[in-house]
């Protein structure tokens, strides 16, 4: 198929495309004011106002604001529901930011469905995870700092999904990775999660640089090309650049406007606005969409090089091959920051942004034939690695790199509304998997190895409830949303047949992607469950007191032998250590204050000692801690020794909630082949994902098969997971283990990725930065040095000329006047009759020369 | 006979022991004594003048004024001189040296 015949066929679709109607609101900036209050409260005063009323005010302040802006937001769907469906969109302007020429900048919000359902998910889920992170952060001294991080976010987060324009978006992209970053190394003193935090936002820095490449081409491509260049076609008969260069004459926005070249109405060149760019490239008359397919740079497309350009900004905030290598990382973060950013919300940020510009991408087989096929090799590499690890959050981790890759296989065929269908399905399901381990790491007292863990549907059954039905949600078993989504993805996925890879036509990619979607389901349903079977079912392995330091935060270390303490105190003969409190104490006020706050639980043995002698390594850095330890306890999970229990109230009713929405959200995409009616949420979205791919038209029947073999991939993993990991009885997995032990090893270190990077990117710049560092050490310093070394010579040159020369002079003379006057003084003895004989000798003198000279 | 000239010299005479005694001694009341000859040398002069040269009484009526101002000098130049004494305990001129330096 030529690719020419693909653009035809999506013109043809295009074709009675117009204007996008707008309906101006005044509103919708409230929307993330909200949020920034909430952000600029807690951070310019929370610390005092956590001070003087408790955490409370922090998380009511934090927690009303995510309600606020969900309300708002909810009133803003409300009106776009009671739009007719072409003109659902909804445009807020505040100011005009910047007007240099053709590039207007103004700070304005809009809305239309695929906005809107991204700011519905935000605001909602993360309302909820607020709410979640009042039990979990309870007992964190910083908790205002946290929920102003927590703020801040979702305001980034919605200027990004919200902003009208580029700039407005790249400011939300960058924020977005300020928040992330701040938050992942929130706990900044141990290195290892500052370190995090940094890669998390070094590499997503990389990606941001090409996403901002690939706008500054589109810029360039929309106004640049017009204009006569050397080495590039022009295109005569489009756009005179007189009229451009009138544009960049102007000096402001509405004159801008009035300027600007426009074709039968609409606005061409060069833009930031969405709406705009969106306008001309949909409507063939413009020109537009010609020019810029048949454009090429260097022999590629221009098309496919913004494309992959934004894609490259895509990889790295959505965690895409080979820029993910931070996100397993960002578990180190608390949890309630991976279940929003990292699972819900931000990494989504780059199918949210292929989406918005799905009608770009859609012009170039090339460059989504890429996306497709990265997101696909994405989802099947991190779910082998999800396979084998044992830290719960890992697995996640893993599992949200492998789920955005199944987003991007979605945007990537083309089945938009599909792609944002499952970004939606995840942040569900996703979130109460994050959440739900956030509960099993907070009642197994922040324990996160899946190995010490087990058997905690006893102590914990909503969490275990919660989290088993998100595992079947992600799995693709009917009865939850994720079936809908991931394999409305992978069907479309078989059916496309107009990718391409190098510029050739590639209609062997879709099956092929097909075949590693299906693969990868399977193996999702087999690790989503091996975490579920090694963490609710058997015995429960974990002992308080045993803790693999590697994986429990500081925080945590803290409670773990506290907890370890209380049960060698139940041990001990307290009598003989009731006078140990007075010896130490004393010495010890963090000491003292943790031993008190445990004297209820301890049942009322004073035998203290214990807790001064053994605690005071654990306590005595880290005096504040085990006050606010003490005061705002509000699980207690210090006070009873090894036991989980259930989380409080706060933590299930979200996950109930999130459950819910996992199951309800699936209504929303009940496939066309059983209701022959669009989903509902395609319908949503039709206005805004309005390119128009061509799918291989295949029989329904088909569908139906492929729907039963997701099912069926689904029941495999399922069963695998269930045959080796229920109730940790079988010794399969050891043996397997045992047997593999060099592939596993491999895997289970992730394919060395990290080290590779350390190889080939770190060590390069480290060694890069060493030997610029030795040259600036030897060359430049020495140079200055001489320069130095000259300028000090000609100073003491300068120095001793002054000092002996100048101040000599100055000194001769005066030491003269000084000894004259030295000299005189004897002159004038203060004795009259030494005068006397002066004014005789006078005389004498004038008598003497009166007879001499007469 | 008696001229001018021998009145001139008488009066030379006094002046000049005067002036040796004003700048000899040490006593600050032999200094006084000094310039009362020194005074009276000059009032010499006057007197022989008026009677040798100009005639009338123009210089005897300035010799007296001398006298009176001599008498003066004297009355002002004596408490100056106990002044010293009460100062310095001394009359000694070479004494009276503070305000050297």
């Amino acid at each position: 198929m030529e690719p020419h015949a693909n653009l035809q066929v999506v013109g043809h679709a295009a074709e009675e495309l117009g204007r996008l109607a707008v309906h101006h609101v005044s509103y919708l900036w409230l929307i993330p004011l909200f949020p920034l209050v909430g952000a600029a409260i807690n951070a310019l005063v929370g610390w005092k106002l956590q001070k003087l009323f408790g955490k409370k005010i922090v998380h009511r302040i934090a927690v009303t604001a995510m309600f606020a802006a969900f309300a708002v937001a909810l009133r803003a769907f409300w009106q776009l529901l009671h739009l007719p469906a072409g003109e659902r969109f909804l445009q807020n302007t505040l100011w005009n930011v910047l007007t240099a020429g053709r590039v207007t900048v103004d700070l304005a919000f809009a809305l239309d469905p695929l906005s809107m359902m991204m700011v519905l998910v935000i605001t909602g889920i993360g309302a909820l995870i607020h709410v979640f992170s009042i039990g979990y952060m309870a007992d964190e001294p910083a908790y205002w700092r946290f929920f102003s991080y927590l703020n801040l976010f979702v305001f980034a987060m919605l200027l990004l999904v919200m902003g009208d324009n580029f700039a407005v978006m790249f400011f939300g992209w960058e924020g977005v990775g300020l928040a992330s970053y701040l938050l992942i190394a929130f706990w900044y003193t141990d290195p290892e999660k500052a370190k995090a935090g940094m890669k998390a936002f070094v590499a997503n820095r990389f990606g941001d640089f090409g996403f901002l490449a690939g706008l500054l081409l589109l810029f360039w491509a929309l106004g640049g090309a017009w204009a006569p260049r050397d080495g590039f076609a022009r295109n005569l008969d489009y756009r005179p650049a007189a009229e451009l260069n009138a544009v960049a004459g102007a000096a402001n926005a509405a004159e801008a406007d009035a300027l600007a070249p426009r074709v039968d109405g609409v606005k061409v060149g060069p833009t930031l606005n969405f709406r705009e760019l969106r306008d001309q490239v949909v409507i063939e008359a413009t020109g537009v969409k010609e020019h810029l397919a048949n454009t090429q740079i260097w022999g590629v497309s221009l098309l496919a090089l913004i494309g992959i350009l934004l894609f490259v900004g895509a990889m790295g905030k959505s965690a895409q091959l080979p820029l993910y290598v931070w996100l397993p990382d960002a578990m180190a973060g608390p949890t309630p920051v991976s279940a929003l950013i990292h699972a819900a919300t931000m990494v989504t940020a780059g199918v949210y942004m292929v989406a918005r510009l799905n009608f770009l991408f859609a012009l170039s087989p090339s460059a989504m034939g890429w996306v497709a096929l990265i997101g696909a090799v994405t989802a099947m590499f991190a779910a082998t690695i999800g396979f084998f690890q044992y830290d719960i959050k890992k697995v996640l981790a893993y599992s949200t790199v492998s789920q955005l890759g199944f987003m991007f296989i979605g945007v990537g065929v083309g089945a938009y509304w599909a792609g944002v269908y499952h970004l939606m399905t995840h942040a569900f399901f996703k979130a109460t998997l994050f959440l739900g381990s956030g509960s099993v790491i907070l009642g197994c007292h922040h324990e996160q190895d899946m190995r010490k863990m087990g058997g905690l549907k006893k102590y914990m059954p909503i969490t275990r409830w919660t989290y088993l039905f998100a595992c079947i949600a992600i799995a693709g078993f009917p009865i939850a949303n994720g079936f809908y989504s991931k394999d409305e993805i992978l069907w479309k996925a078989f059916t496309s047949r107009h990718l391409e890879l190098f510029g050739a036509p590639a209609p062997w990619l879709g099956p092929l992607i097909y075949a590693i979607g299906i693969l990868t389901a399977t193996g999702t349903a087999f690790y989503m469950y091996r975490s579920y079977y090694m963490t609710f079912t058997g015995e429960y392995r974990g002992n308080a007191g045993h803790h693999d330091e590697h994986n429990v935060d500081p925080h945590s270390a803290v409670a773990a032998k506290a907890s370890a303490l209380s049960h060698s105190v139940h041990a001990d003969d307290g009598a003989a250590h009731a006078f140990g409190l007075d010896s130490h104490a004393p010495s010890h006020g963090a000491v003292k204050l943790h031993a008190v706050g445990h004297a209820a639980a301890a049942h009322g043995h004073d035998a203290h000692a214990a807790h001064g002698h053994d605690a005071d390594a654990a306590h005595g850095h880290d005096a504040g801690h085990a006050a606010a330890h003490d005061d705002a306890d509000a699980h207690g999970h210090g006070h009873h020794g090894g036991t989980p229990h259930e989380s409080p109230w706060t933590i299930t009713l979200v996950l109930a909630i999130l459950a819910a929405g996992s199951f309800l959200t699936l209504f929303l995409g009940i496939p066309a082949a059983w209701t022959h009616t669009a989903p509902l949420l395609e319908h949503w979205l039709e206005p805004a994902l309005l390119a128009e791919v061509p799918f291989a038209h295949v029989d329904h029947i088909w569908e139906y098969a492929f729907q039963g073999a997701g099912v069926l991939a689904a029941t495999i993993g399922w069963l695998a997971a269930r045959a080796l990991y229920k109730d940790g009885l079988s010794d399969v997995p050891a043996r397997l283990k045992a047997r593999f032990e060099r592939a596993w090893t491999v895997v289970y270190n992730k394919y060395y990725v990290d080290e590779l990077y350390a190889f080939i990117v770190l060590k390069p710049s480290v060694a890069l930065a060493r030997s610029l560092s030795r040259f600036d050490g030897s060359v430049i310093d020495g140079l200055v040095n001489f320069v130095g070394a000259i300028g000090r010579f000609l100073g003491r040159f300068d120095a001793g000329i002054d000092k002996y020369l100048v101040d000599g002079l100055v000194n001769a003379v005066a030491n003269a006047t000084w000894g004259f006057g030295r000299q005189l003084r004897h002159v004038q003895t203060g004795r009259i009759q030494t005068y006397l004989y002066g004014a005789l000798g006078g005389a004498l003198v004038v008598v003497l020369l009166n007879f001499l000279i007469s | 006979m008696i001229s001018l000239n021998h009145f001139l010299v008488v009066g030379a005479l006094l002046f000049t022991l005067g002036l040796v005694t004003v700048a000899t001694r040490r006593n600050a009341v032999g200094v006084l004594m000094g310039v009362e000859l020194i005074l009276n040398g000059a009032n010499v002069n006057f007197v022989a003048f008026n009677h040798y040269v100009t005639g009338g009484v123009t210089g005897q009526v300035f010799a007296l004024f001398v006298i009176v101002l001599a008498a003066a000098e004297a009355a002002v130049g004596l408490a100056i001189v106990l002044s010293i004494f009460q100062t310095f305990k001394t009359i000694d001129v070479r004494h009276a040296d503070l305000m050297r330096e």
